[in-house]
């Protein structure tokens, strides 16, 4: 029943959920950084950093996925030749367009997911740390900024377990990740239920872990006021 | 020379450490703080009383700027008050404060709470400041409680480990903004008597209150205000036992006799 699977060698089942995996892990760590400094300018006193920032959020989080991801590769790599450092490897130049069109796009999210963090720690906290002599960065970085992702983690969770499903806009760029193997699969073969199976369940087996320890961790780091 | 700078270093040793002048400010269309002139002299303990909304948290919270002011001047050992930024900041190193609410770090331990502004502001090296901090929180009797989280502390603990952490500073000035007012009475005490030892230390203090025990006992001066402005300033005794302001006379009749 399963016989289908062995046929695939470039990538392999396996092979393609490997980078299915490494588009999330590669544009979770780019986005949750992203998202950080951008949460930092729209707290920022700075109005050039808040406007910048607001600005961001509000443009980047209103396009389409598929519209961000094929500009990286029509507009950025094709009109501005942007080759990621990769101008002849066009697998390697496409798998770091499609982390850098992620990232830009999850970084607006993780951004308005840590700055309602921020709006749950009370403004005693900043005002004690400024009260000690603390810098601005040191208030944000030490005191406000930890508490706000303990409170967080939940909401963050959401948009990796997203972030995790979104790769699969990756194919649209020709990336090969387990969306582009599946529509592979499903134009070759006549098991269209089964192959949209077995791609749910290895969806659900790279998301569901991450949900229940998030879920745990959140518990675990919860400040306790 | 050397006579010449200990003689400026003894005037300013004994001259004025903060230093109000005509300030003013407003929330709004409320006119919170009204050309308020007040003076506190190094080692003076002022204590500022009056009913709520008559502004004297406003005016405490402006000394180290987390409420900025309209109009006037203050300075702090002969150093007008900086704008945001660096100085700003050096500055309020070296004014302590002691909030309502304790507003310790609620992610970090005791002890990290004393020792994180020794470390990062101070730039001590954290065995030193480790050292300075059990000694402080020795001092004002929580010792014991180094490792635990705020949350695990009663209030009248969690207040005293935030005067040690504000100590730990070695502040010129300490201003505490109704320290005892979140307290559950019988927690009242303890910080009372951390507060007033410090005052016997000689530590130049400000304190919003409505400890009137602790005004009597502890004050070098009442300040009485009353919609914004400075209606009364007095000695503990003239103040409680002879007041001239008709304002401050209704004041301590309603809080005095029962």
């Amino acid at each position: 029943m399963f016989d289908f699977i062995s046929d695939y060698n470039d990538p392999t089942l396996l092979g393609a959920f490997w980078m299915t995996v490494k588009l999330t892990v590669f544009s979770g760590i780019a986005s949750l950084v992203g998202g950080t400094l951008l949460a930092a300018m729209r707290v920022s006193p700075v109005p050039l950093l808040r406007g910048f920032g607001t600005a961001y959020v509000n443009i980047v989080r209103n396009i389409p996925l598929t519209v961000i991801i094929v500009f990286t590769s029509l507009g950025l790599a094709d009109i501005f030749g942007m080759t990621m450092g990769a101008p002849d490897d066009f697998a390697l130049q496409g798998f770091r367009l499609a982390v850098l069109g992620l990232s830009a796009y999850t970084a607006a999210f993780v951004c308005e997911a840590l700055r309602s963090g921020i709006n749950t720690v009370p403004v005693g906290q900043a005002e004690a740390a400024r009260a000690i002599g603390l810098s601005f960065s040191q208030v944000l970085g030490l005191i406000v900024l930890p508490q706000a992702f303990r409170a967080v983690i939940g909401p963050l969770a959401n948009v990796l377990i997203a972030l995790t499903k979104n790769t699969t806009v990756a194919a649209a760029i020709g990336v090969a990740e387990a969306a582009l193997l599946m529509k592979e699969m499903i134009e070759n073969e006549a098991q269209t239920l089964l192959i949209g199976a077995v791609f749910a369940f290895g969806f659900v087996v790279l998301t569901l872990p991450t949900g229940l320890f998030l879920g745990w961790l959140s518990k675990r780091l919860a400040v306790k006021r | 020379m050397t006579e010449v700078s200990v003689a400026k270093e003894d005037v300013a040793a004994t001259g004025d450490l903060v230093v109000l002048k005509s300030v003013n400010k407003h929330f709004g269309a409320l006119h919170v703080l009204q050309d308020i002139d007040l003076t506190i002299a190094r080692g003076e303990v002022v204590v500022v009383i009056g009913p709520s909304g008559s502004g004297k948290s406003t005016l405490c919270r402006t000394i180290n700027r987390l409420e900025t002011i309209d109009d006037g001047s203050i300075t702090i050992d002969g150093k007008p008050l900086p704008h945001e930024g660096k100085e700003l900041a050096r500055l309020r190193a070296d004014v302590g404060m002691v909030f309502q609410s304790f507003n310790l770090f609620a992610h970090k331990t005791v002890l990290e709470n004393v020792t994180l502004g020794q470390v990062k502001v101070r730039k001590k090296d954290k065995k030193a400041a480790e050292e300075r901090a059990r000694a402080l929180l020795d001092r004002v009797g929580v010792g014991a409680q180094a490792d635990k989280y705020p949350a695990q502390l009663s209030g009248g603990q969690q207040q005293r480990v935030a005067i040690a952490r504000a100590l730990a500073m070695e502040p010129k000035v300490m201003l505490f903004d109704e320290p005892t007012s979140a307290l559950d009475p019988e927690m009242i005490n303890e910080v009372l008597e951390v507060m007033q030892q410090l005052a016997r230390d000689g530590m130049t203090m400000i304190v919003v209150t409505h400890e009137m025990g602790f005004a009597r006992s502890a004050a070098n001066r009442v300040v009485f205000m009353a919609d914004g402005r400075i209606v009364e300033e007095a000695t503990p005794d003239q103040f409680f036992s002879n007041p001239r302001s008709d304002r401050a006379k209704d004041f301590l009749s309603k809080i005095l006799h029962h």
